[in-house]
């Protein structure tokens, strides 16, 4: 068997959010929000750590967060872009904009630019279908979207 | 009666109680519904019914839907019909969509013949595959005893229920969404990267080829046709009671002497007895549990008990990987294979002048782990390893089939000597509670200094999941723990760990029934009364045969006498005995 570590600091912050859901097996779900959240990603190293504080096989923790496309295991953009592809946004061309942020970006879906500062993920819905097109930047929506609009929100972030 | 059910089935009004299937309540009057995904291991409280595949699908009067016969309730008044015209349609869609993403290399797959999806293909009548469309492509994951083709995966779960309900080892999980959707590991990892402890079960559940042994019947062969090698076999208790079912004999069919027979007829220069090192085994391992116990009735607070059994190299595996903090604790006592093959690489090949690289030992075992085992680093010198190739029941079976040898018309033939002797001590390892009967046989007599009246042990014997009893050694009460199933075997450990019991010997078996109901055996498709009457059979070899205590064996006293010296001695320490390393996955923390 493979031997894995992780940093203490970051093991502690696991343990104390499991503890917080009382080391239960039936709150993986909300466990895996907060870790997400709070790492921004699921590595292997976290869901090990995770499946030994609540005592459920990491295969089945795999098993989660590679059914919920939510769950990430690969790390985010301090910015994380979303792009609606959801019915009303793809019909008024998200996939134009989508393309656009691709092609400005120079990466692909679910994929993050050296400097990581952004990361390109596409989305279904996020119920704001009066702004079609909608992409998101963090918790940021932008509505209404064109293709020359998507070089003012990129430069929105120039820090 | 309030709690039974009145429905009818195919016209035929039966009764059974509340909360049965549609399933069950069928196979109560004799009719059968065709499964696929239902898996059942009976009174081992382990059931796969997740109602994934369709194929038991029923006609229910006044719904519109039908109904999976496996996971659908009787109810009051209840008509089913099993066999219409439109179940067998939409059985035959069904089956027609699961062989639309399955390779069809049928010809060449490692189960045809034993497989079930092929059967229902054949029972439904298929002659052709009408959908065409996108196909699962995997990479096949070789481990040390385990291949698994995830290509041929048919998402039963049958593999995840038995590895995590029955073993509780949970290497297994279904993993990703849709489409991608399969029985995998954690990040997909190789499965001797996993927690996996090679028990096997997965093999013995899986209806279809994603799952299978390595077959190492070509390396075996070829060592057979090698005139400059000496190939010699051991074969295990459990499979002289379950290897006739590979030729349509009735399950628990005691074939011992066909079995040599076949043996010596595949080639094999001289064909011994994994039993022979079992009754060596009970030597070792009893007089270290009398040595723990002296120390510990006379009071020393350090000494580690209970002392627990240690031929199963599942079970090795799974203390190895979940339980490091007890390592001391299960006996040092290598598994009867490996001593029969440390014992044969010396002591008798320095008998018949046979240098160590021309000898070659092959192992007949029950079990899928072996073959992980007889490659364990420790069990080599040089390199060479003591046991050079394990295979599986079902791998002699097929090699036997091989030479169209008809196993069944085969006349009987006794095991060569000296390491083809044992006593009925050493048969009953094959069985839940056998190797902890052997061991109480023996350490009584040497406990006690008396003979032992009944030589039968009925309270160890069965087939719960735990057991317990206590054996009155002259006054001295023996508190005895067995279990079958690493599930079991959890619930036994955890028992010790907090120090709830106290526990003087426990036995641990990885499989449930023990060895006859191995990952290595014939499949049983989850019939597990064939499991249950290998077990009885087991019990009848024991009675039959003359001797039935290990340290009555001849062959053994020569074996001290001659090369050994005493059990537990120096030479025995050497050869006889092993150690073991922690496995855990355990994060390792590091500083930022």
């Amino acid at each position: 068997m493979s031997k894995i570590s992780l940093n203490s600091t970051k093991v502690e912050k696991i343990k104390e959010i499991c503890a917080s859901f009382g080391n239960k097996q039936g709150e993986i779900i909300n466990i895996l929000h907060k870790v997400q959240g709070t790492f921004g990603y699921l590595p292997k190293e976290v869901q090990e750590v995770i499946s030994e504080e609540i005592r459920m096989p990491v295969a089945q923790i795999y098993g989660i967060v590679s059914f919920y496309s939510f769950f990430s295991m690969k790390p985010k953009g301090k910015y994380p872009i979303s792009v609606c592809l959801g019915t009303a946004c793809y019909v008024r061309d998200s996939e134009k904009i989508l393309n656009e942020f691709k092609r400005q970006l120079g990466v692909g879906i679910g994929e993050l630019t050296p400097d990581g500062k952004f990361s390109l993920d596409c989305l279904r819905c996020v119920g704001a279908c009066g702004l079609a097109p909608v992409a998101l930047v963090g918790d940021k929506v932008y509505g209404k979207l064109t293709i020359d609009k998507v070089k003012d929100i990129l430069d929105e972030y120039q820090d | 009666m309030e709690n039974m059910i009145n429905l009818t089935i195919d016209d035929i009004k039966v009764q059974v109680p509340k909360g049965t299937t549609i399933l069950k309540a069928a196979k109560s009057i004799g009719i059968d519904i065709p499964t696929l995904c239902h898996y059942e291991l009976k009174g081992q409280g382990v059931e796969n019914r997740p109602g994934s595949c369709r194929v038991c699908m029923v006609e229910v009067e006044g719904k519109g839907n039908l109904a999976a016969a496996c996971a659908t309730n009787v109810s009051e008044g209840m008509v089913v019909k099993t066999h219409t015209l439109r179940v067998i349609m939409a059985r035959r869609t069904v089956v027609d969509l699961m062989l639309s993403d399955h390779p069809a290399d049928c010809l060449v797959c490692p189960q045809s013949g034993k497989c079930e999806l092929q059967k229902l293909a054949v029972d439904l009548g298929l002659r052709e595959v009408t959908y065409s469309g996108e196909k699962s492509v995997y990479k096949v994951d070789v481990s040390p005893a385990i291949i698994r083709d995830v290509n041929k995966c048919v998402m039963c779960r049958r593999c995840e229920t038995v590895c995590n309900s029955l073993q509780t080892v949970g290497a297994l999980s279904a993993i990703n969404r849709g489409f991608p959707a399969v029985v995998g590991t954690a990040f997909e990892q190789k499965l001797s990267d996993s927690t996996c402890v090679m028990c096997g079960q997965c093999v013995q559940a899986c209806p279809v080829g994603a799952l299978s042994e390595v077959d190492n019947t070509r390396q075996v062969m070829r060592a057979i046709s090698d005139p400059k090698k000496t190939v010699i076999v051991q074969t295990a208790p459990a499979v002289r009671v379950a290897i006739g079912e590979e030729f349509g004999m009735e399950p628990g069919s005691r074939v011992t002497g066909k079995m040599v027979t076949a043996l010596r007829m595949l080639g094999f220069d001289y064909v011994f007895d994994t039993d022979f090192a079992a009754d060596l085994t009970i030597m070792e391992e009893g007089t270290e549990m009398l040595q723990r116990l002296d120390k510990y009735l006379k009071g020393d607070k350090d000494v580690r008990l209970p002392i627990m059994t240690s031929c199963c190299p599942g079970w090795v595996n799974f203390f190895e990987t979940y339980y490091p903090d007890m390592l001391d604790v299960p006996s040092t006592a290598k598994s009867p294979m490996q001593m029969f093959g440390a014992i044969a690489k010396t002591y008798w090949a320095e008998k018949l002048g046979i240098k160590r690289e021309d000898l070659v030992v092959v192992s007949i075992m029950p079990c899928v782990a072996k073959k992980y085992e007889c490659q364990r680093e420790e069990f080599k010198t040089d390199g060479n390893p003591d046991v050079d190739y394990s295979l599986t029941t079902r791998e002699l079976a097929d090699m036997i089939k091989l030479l169209s040898i008809n196993f069944a018309d085969l006349k009987e033939e006794e095991f060569d000597r000296p390491l083809g002797e044992s006593t009925g001590a050493a048969v009953i390892f094959g069985a839940t509670g056998g190797v902890i009967e052997a061991a109480t046989r023996t350490a009584y007599e040497l406990f006690t200094k008396k003979e032992l009246g009944k030589v039968d042990f009925a309270e160890l014997r069965g087939l719960d999941g735990v057991r317990e009893a206590t054996v009155d050694f002259n006054g001295t009460p023996i508190h005895i723990g067995i279990a079958h199933g690493l599930g079991n075997a959890r619930k036994l450990l955890d028992r010790v760990r907090n120090g709830e019991t106290m526990f003087h010997a426990i036995e641990i078996m990885a499989c449930p029934g023990g060895c006859v109901g191995g990952a290595g055996q014939p499949y049983h498709h989850g019939d597990f009364s064939k499991v249950e009457k290998r077990l009885n059979a087991i019990y009848e070899e024991d009675r039959n045969k003359p001797l039935r205590k290990s340290h009555e064996n001849p062959y053994i006293k020569q074996l001290y006498e001659e090369f050994l010296g005493e059990p537990c001695g120096e030479k025995s320490h050497k050869l006889l005995h092993t150690h073991y390393f922690d496995k855990s996955a355990k994060v390792e923390e590091v500083d930022d």
